[in-house]
């Protein structure tokens, strides 16, 4: 058993570093992505068959976008193991995948590529061309980035005087300047309450701050499924008091987790609730 | 001496009630945050009521716990380094938390989160009293006690671990060390109910704590039954540091360092140091919870590290103090 398993990954050594010299310059054959962010980019660019594995992540309805889509197809569980065994000319992880799987995969010869979280729409456009260049399907990514682009330069100037809002989350972390959700807010003609009081781009926000700092609407974070301590502050009741004084609130979903072109609908649909907040007010 | 115990904590309590009160990450002038407390004042009122006052209220009622239920334990097994935290019972009532919250239990029915919490810390208490007995050595009370802690942490971890809530692997921190961040008034009619029970069980234990100091026999001799003795203080400790715990967290320390502190001024007689321990606890948790927002007010500084950075030096020493008994 073990003789066979030394064997086996000697021969993965010799036959990844063969293949690594000859997969930069064609375009991969056969891809795995292993981070929900990537899964989504790769699933939208790749040519049919390109694709062999997304995460089970992407299968999410809470934090995938495209969960629907991701049905067809097979997904892992980003352990260098199975990874392995498919087979993969290219492996698509985040910078926050786990470094001893991606340094494991690379021992054995495989090229993986590494993508940051995307915290404005600028990095947002690159990393589709990035994906598109790295699938070999430069054409199919300049086309979505161009598009998302365009899309993006359409929608209506921010006000002069934006309502501000603060994003909650589980924990009470907030986010602020260089996360994506400030992003979409600001672009939608929100101010970030954020700014205010000077938080990074997560921090906790105490919720006296919170309440005191009186923005005109709030956007929690969806609640998962089992209970947790984490999220009970979600149901604070002084939290409860302060939205039906607001009458106003949102939720964030999946399309503000990564820098998709489904972030937009994000963007619109705050869009909607901020002119409709204007109409009210 | 002892005359000026009841006046210094007296005197102290209130004081750090309003101290508690009129701190906080906002910054808001102490006297007009207290006036809204009463007057109405827009949303300065809705934090006063809903965000500071059961943080401040909680703290005593945590602390009068835990300080209480640690010096109705040293009584019982007359020995110092009895303390609810360090023996396994609050994390024992942590399990029985977690399971409710994970569950969905606590979700579906309200009591279940502070019934689970006090199963756990019944079982806690009474495995420790199992293991350690009345004439228990500080060995086996302390090395009963890590048992029970580690086992209750994995299976703590263990729960957290297979909970569907992404959010459960980093409440560890929060079960392990406490926290009485941005509690609600929901939190302390939770807690109260079932800390009223516990503190009213172990107040009762005085007359035979005292009497336990002569001995076994002698207190059987004035007419103790060691068995009720015993109930009563497994159900007390357990409803007390069962429900503490289902709201705060594990907070470690408290009753170590209240009745160690306390005990000269009362004549080191037990019944005198539970009303003393319960006050003296209060007053340590509101000021432990006080520098937390003082020292760090952004970083979200866990009660319990501050407790344990406070209270093991002191076990250290209690330690150094019993070599000899442990040796």
């Amino acid at each position: 058993m073990r003789a066979s398993r030394i064997v086996a990954v000697l021969a993965a050594l010799l036959a990844g570093a063969a293949g690594a010299a000859s997969a930069s310059d064609e375009a991969p054959g056969r891809v795995v992505s292993i981070n929900l962010c990537t899964d989504q980019l790769a699933m939208m660019l790749a040519a049919p068959g390109q694709l062999v594995s997304v995460s089970y992540l992407a299968r999410d309805r809470r934090s995938a976008a495209m969960a629907e889509a991701a049905r067809d197809w097979p997904v892992n569980r980003s352990r260098a193991e199975e990874i392995y065994l498919l087979e993969p000319d290219l492996v698509l992880g985040g910078t926050w995948t786990t470094p001893a799987t991606v340094s494991m995969l690379r021992r054995l010869g495989i090229r993986v590529e590494l993508l940051a979280p995307a915290g404005t729409f600028e990095e947002t456009a690159r990393q589709i061309r990035e994906v598109g260049r790295l699938l070999g399907r430069d054409a199919a990514g300049e086309a979505m980035a161009r598009a998302f682009e365009a899309r993006l330069a359409a929608f209506p100037p921010v006000p002069a005087d934006p309502p501000r809002v603060a994003l909650y989350a589980a924990n009470g972390l907030t986010s602020g300047r260089g996360s994506l959700a400030d992003e979409i807010i600001r672009r939608a003609g929100f101010r970030n309450v954020a700014d205010e009081v000077n938080l990074p781009a997560t921090g906790r926000l105490a919720l006296e701050r919170l309440i005191l700092a009186e923005p005109d609407l709030v956007v929690t974070s969806r609640t998962y499924p089992g209970q947790s301590q984490s999220e009970a502050i979600l149901d604070h009741p002084a939290l409860e008091a302060y939205r039906a004084r607001t009458a106003a609130g949102a939720i964030t979903d999946a399309d503000w987790v990564c820098g998709l072109p489904q972030t937009l609908d994000a963007v619109e649909r705050m869009i909607d609730l901020r002119l409709s907040l204007e109409a009210g007010g | 001496m002892t005359r000026a115990l009841p006046l210094a904590l007296g005197a102290l309590l209130p004081l750090l009630f309003a101290a508690s009160l009129a701190i906080g990450p906002a910054g808001v002038p102490w006297g007009q945050s207290l006036a809204a407390l009463v007057r109405e004042d827009g949303l300065l009122t809705l934090v006063m009521r809903e965000i500071r006052l059961p943080r401040a209220l909680l703290a005593i009622m945590v602390g009068a716990s835990l300080g209480l239920a640690g010096a109705a334990m040293q009584g019982y097994l007359r020995n110092p380094l009895a303390e609810p935290g360090l023996i396994g019972v609050s994390g024992s009532a942590a399990l029985g938390a977690v399971i409710a919250i994970h569950t969905g239990l606590a979700a579906a029915f309200t009591l279940g989160l502070p019934l689970l919490a006090l199963a756990g810390a019944a079982i806690g208490v009474a495995l420790i009293l199992f293991l350690a007995g009345p004439r228990g050595s500080s060995l086996t009370l302390i090395l009963a006690g890590i048992a029970i802690s580690a086992l209750a942490g994995a299976f703590t971890s263990l729960a957290l671990n297979l909970s569907p809530n992404p959010f459960a692997a980093s409440e560890i921190v929060f079960w392990m060390m406490g926290s009485l961040d941005d509690r609600s008034m929901t939190h302390v009619w939770i807690a109260l109910p079932f800390m009223a029970v516990g503190w009213a069980l172990m107040l009762t234990l005085g007359r035979a704590l005292d009497a336990l100091t002569l001995g076994e026999d002698a207190a059987e001799a004035l007419g103790m039954s060691l068995t009720r003795v015993r109930l009563t203080l497994v159900f007390g400790v357990a409803a007390a540091v069962g429900a503490a715990t289902a709201v705060a967290g594990a907070i470690g320390f408290v009753g170590l360092v209240v009745p160690h502190i306390l005990r000269p001024f009362v004549g080191a007689r037990p019944s005198r140091l539970l009303l003393a321990s319960a006050a003296g606890g209060a007053a340590l948790v509101l000021a432990a919870d006080i520098a937390v927002r003082l020292i760090l007010p952004d970083r979200d500084l866990k009660l319990g590290v501050l407790m344990a950075i406070v209270g093991a030096p002191l076990f250290l020493h209690l330690i150094y103090k019993t070599r000899k008994e442990v040796a």
